[in-house]
């Protein structure tokens, strides 16, 4: 077995050293009933060449040709040749996490200048150094906001990710927490103000915050301003939610609105989609409620020497000294998630992230233009979108990417599986900077072609 | 000393050169913030082609909507970025390099195949909502690892959502609630041992359970009578951990199981040390109802610093239809996602979890096999005897019997003679070239050092790790302040951290500060 290095000699040499004559009388620990007995039922170790076979093959079993036009959650961005052989060296991919920091300056400072891209990004005071996935660090957005107001009720926009959703009431029913669902417009597609306060009425004194998410799971930007002030009347906490990470390049930040906690997904910032994870969720906060904060902190500080240097900070927040009176549950991150992302903004920088959003929000407005104009078809919400939108078809959407999937094309998510009712014939379709122009025609010409 | 670094040889400080700065390999890195020039660029975009580019506004975006300029981003050449991070890799110390023996953190070795096979585009580039007929090699590898890690483990199901360890046991938590509140009981209690890992006790607090303490036994494992006397009604499981933290393996636990039992309270088993059980020890002969397996320890995946990991759990029958959603099922040679089963807890997270952990975690045992699961255990625990028989002549051993694959040893020795702790022993460790163990954890040993060599480990690594133990205790009785200044010689010295927390600079600023 090549990952394992004691040789007969060195075993026999240790074993007398221990003071037992085999490797069996140490196991003797374990009493005889409850001991494994015979070999493990799993099949005999592979070759790495039949290891690389195996699962070459499964890798083929979805098409290289497919050309997808699903977002929803999790974005194909283009991923710069440069970032896998950089996050991939061991000297980041196999350290640990930081509590040495004399060793893990490199992992400490990439985290510190990940919390500093999200602060810049979002325009808030203070970044942990990532969560799980935007749907838990939605979750922990909902803890941390029932600590900080002392109240147990929230009014959550209709339109976010239904599967941050998901998330929530399983974290909500675990916590005692309750939820109560602010509609979206049928027409624009947006969360309005009338929704939210009538969400927030509901909840009477109990409302602990609201949260919005931005663009929506319906693609549709949402007005920052709107949110502000629903939770202002209410007396309520603003958290803003972001999904789609690439959108802060040409799209106002919910800091500059207020927002006190935002928190989402940064695979759009270059991560692979990897079937959904993982991911690097982020977090951000008014530094007012830093020692509300769920997760790790990187903080600056200096050496014996008086050197800058950094260290993992303000632990006590944390389980492993806090115990049941933690903030949060939370140990191991995303960290190298979040190295991934600092690699990608770091490419990408001022001019690229203007420039790339620009792009995203261009192809999809396009898109929805073209799609829209085809007979049968409807862009269903008339507010303003980043990089996906609704389409309604003249046949069940389910139909639609079956019939689409033989020509190696996914048109969209069908939205059918997350809204229910009324929207078995809605597509979410996304063009990021991807999708070729060749491309987006292929998918015109295959709508029309399906229509009747 | 304040001339303890030139005294062993590390470079004067005054001889560093601070812009763009080396002194020998040590390479100064600015943050990225601090570097490039306006007009850089690190990236390219696709071809428009004949898509028109549209002004935001026109869009029919409110004005207020639309971003500002990107104020305080950097400007860099793609070539920039790569000096960059390479320069802050150098500074990191990893498994790659070298020995690193953090007790419950299973710093195994990382296949490089694993990341090979990470990278093909069938996984790298695959989305969770394509149609199924897409998805079947994604999901088979998905269902083929939960069908391993039951069979592994001797229990009956297994799920790969949960996102890392603390998340997995949030997740076993709300299966045991689920599967009381199925019988109309709502219990409160939780049994905790001390010797737990925080998340433990985080977790059950998390979703409201109330932690009771059970007091570790002097021999170093749970004494089933402690848990009988903790015993009510009203308690809903014990979080007990085998082997524990101590590196003993929990003799009591099948009877443990049975005392539980007798008020239907179920068995959690943190599974942080799963690596010296599987292949060895049967979590159904147990009595386990539900462990947490971490697949970046015992599987093998990248720690990253700090994630991403895979906190996995499998679970006994009785727990099986309660798994979070969705659930990978098999039909007729097809694969398939069920969304919604009955008695499910619900969605823990987005998608399917941390996929990419759980595609390297399948790679490694798939290459491990039957036979090297067995092996892998049995050499870890040999290891940790070796360590233990050889480093307990100079270090203090509170429990002095056969481990499993760590031990946990103590300052007593040094501290009292000399008082030199375990901190500095640890940066002293440093110095020598060599990552430092888990230190003051457990709680129930006074400065502890918990180790843990793993299989991957030689036997002259072993050695050369006691030697320089050895020289630190040797060090700490002729000059102790040596010790306590320690590190002398990495990029950075021992960090104040008391500063950081006092007066937090969580963040770099545009206009410096």
């Amino acid at each position: 077995m090549r990952y394992i290095p004691l040789t007969q000699k060195d075993l026999s040499e240790m074993l007398g050293t221990i003071g037992v004559s085999s490797a069996e009388d140490l196991l003797k620990q374990i009493p005889d009933e409850l001991r494994t007995k015979g070999p493990v039922p799993i099949a005999p170790g592979l070759s790495e060449k039949a290891l690389l076979d195996h699962l070459a093959a499964l890798s083929r079993k979805k098409p290289e040709s497919l050309v997808s036009f699903l977002g929803a959650g999790c974005y194909d961005h283009f991923v710069p040749s440069v970032i896998a052989p950089l996050v991939t060296r061991g000297e980041f991919a196999t350290s640990y996490t930081p509590y040495q920091p004399e060793m893990a300056q490199g992992t400490l400072q990439a985290a510190y200048e990940f919390q500093s891209y999200v602060c810049l990004l979002t325009q808030m005071e203070v970044a942990n150094s990532s969560m799980y996935d935007g749907s838990t660090s939605t979750a922990e957005a909902m803890l941390m906001a029932s600590r900080v107001a002392g109240k147990k009720t929230f009014a959550v926009s209709g339109a976010l990710h239904p599967e941050y959703l998901e998330v929530l009431r399983t974290y909500a029913k675990a916590t005692g927490l309750h939820l109560i669902e602010a509609p979206f417009c049928a027409e624009t597609g947006r969360t309005t103000g009338e929704s939210l306060a009538a969400a927030a009425k509901k909840a009477g004194s109990d409302l602990a915050a609201i949260f919005v998410q931005s663009p929506n799971f319906l693609g549709v930007i949402e007005d920052w301003r709107v949110a502000q002030q629903a939770a202002k009347d209410a007396g309520a906490l603003f958290v803003a939610v972001v999904a789609e990470a690439t959108s802060l390049g040409l799209l106002s930040p919910p800091g500059a609105f207020g927002a006190d906690i935002v928190c989402g997904e940064g695979q759009a910032w270059g991560l692979p989609m990897q079937w959904g994870g993982p991911f690097a969720g982020f977090f951000a906060c008014q530094m007012k409620y830093v020692r509300q904060m769920p997760g790790r902190l990187v903080g600056e500080t200096v050496d014996a020497s008086g050197e800058r240097g950094f260290v993992l900070t303000l632990a006590t927040r944390e389980q492993h000294i806090r115990r049941e009176k933690a903030t949060s549950n939370i140990c191991t991150s995303q960290q190298l998630c979040a190295l991934w992302a600092t690699v990608w903004l770091s490419l990408f920088g001022k001019q690229g992230l203007r420039d790339l959003a620009a792009e995203n929000l261009s192809r999809a407005k396009h898109l929805r233009e073209r799609l829209g104009k085809l007979p049968g078809y409807k862009a269903r919400f008339t507010a303003p979108t980043y990089n996906e939108f609704v389409l309604d078809c003249p046949k069940p959407a389910e139909e639609i990417v079956s019939l689409l999937s033989k020509k190696k094309i996914v048109p969209g998510a069908p939205l059918g599986r997350f809204l229910g009712k009324g929207f078995e014939k809605s597509l979410l379709v996304c063009a990021t900077e991807m999708r070729s122009a060749e491309e987006l025609k292929a998918l015109e010409a295959a709508l029309a072609e399906v229509r009747s | 000393m304040s001339g303890g670094r030139r005294q062993i040889g590390g470079p004067p400080k005054e001889r560093r050169l601070r812009i763009p700065g080396t002194a020998g390999l040590a390479l100064e890195e600015s943050l990225v913030f601090e570097r490039g020039s306006p007009g850089r660029v690190g990236y390219s975009l696709p071809e428009t082609g004949t898509v028109p580019v549209a002004d935001p506004k026109a869009a029919g975006l409110e004005s207020h909507l639309v971003r500002g300029e990107l104020s305080g981003l950097p400007e860099l050449t793609e070539f920039d970025v790569v000096r960059h991070f390479t320069r802050l890799s150098t500074w990191n110390y990893s498994i790659d390099a070298g020995f690193f023996p953090l007790g419950s953190c299973t710093m195994k070795y990382n296949p490089k195949v694993h990341e090979r096979i990470a990278q093909m585009e069938g996984f790298a580039n695959g989305h969770p909502y394509l149609p199924e007929e897409f998805c079947q090699g994604a999901l088979e590898a998905m269902y083929e690892l939960c069908r391993m890690l039951a069979k592994i483990s001797d229990l009956a199901a297994a799920t790969v959502l949960p996102a890392a360890g603390a998340h997995g046991e949030l997740t076993g938590l709300l299966l045991i609630r689920a599967y009381h509140e199925k019988k109309g009981r709502k219990k409160k209690k939780v049994l905790v041992p001390d010797s737990a890992h925080g998340t433990n006790p985080a977790s059950a607090a998390l979703v409201g359970f109330e932690v009771v303490s059970i007091p570790t036994a002097s021999k170093g494992v749970l004494d089933v009578k402690d848990v009988e006397k903790a015993l009510s009604d009203d308690v809903a499981c014990i979080m007990l951990t085998n082997p524990n933290t101590l590196g003993l393996f929990e003799r009591d636990i099948g009877k443990i199981a049975k005392v539980l039992d007798q008020v239907d309270a179920r068995l959690y088993c943190d599974g942080a040390n799963f690596n010296a059980l599987m292949g060895q020890a049967s979590m159904g002969k147990m009595g386990v109802d539900v462990s947490q397996i971490n697949l970046h320890k015992t599987f093998s995946t990248p720690h990253g610093g700090g994630g991403p990991g895979s906190g996995a759990l499998v679970v006994s029958d009785k727990l099986a239809p309660f798994l979070p959603t969705p659930i990978v099922k098999k039909d007729g040679g097809k694969f398939r996602l069920d969304y919604s089963p009955p008695d499910s807890i619900g969605r823990v997270k987005g998608f399917w979890g941390n996929y990419g952990i759980a595609l390297r975690a399948y790679a490694y045992i798939l290459t491990l096999g039957a036979e090297g699961i067995k092996k892998a255990s049995e050499t870890a625990i040999v290891n940790a005897n070796y360590l233990r028989a050889k480093l307990k002549k100079t270090y203090h051993l509170p429990f002095d019997q056969p481990c499993m694959h760590e031990a946990v040893f103590s300052d007593k020795n040094q501290k009292d003679a000399t008082g030199v702790t375990t901190l500095d022993i640890a940066k002293r460790l440093i110095d020598k070239g060599f990552h430092p163990p888990t230190i003051y954890f457990p709680l129930v040993v006074p400065g502890a050092l918990m180790i843990e060599p793993t299989e991957s480990e030689t036997k002259n690594a072993i050695d050369q790790f006691v030697q320089a133990l050895e020289e630190i205790d040797q060090e700490a009785r002729e000059n102790p302040q040596l010790v306590k200044d320690a590190p002398h010689l990495p990029f950075r010295r021992r960090l104040d951290e008391t500063k950081a927390a006092r007066s937090p600079k969580l963040r770099w600023e545009p206009n410096g500060s």
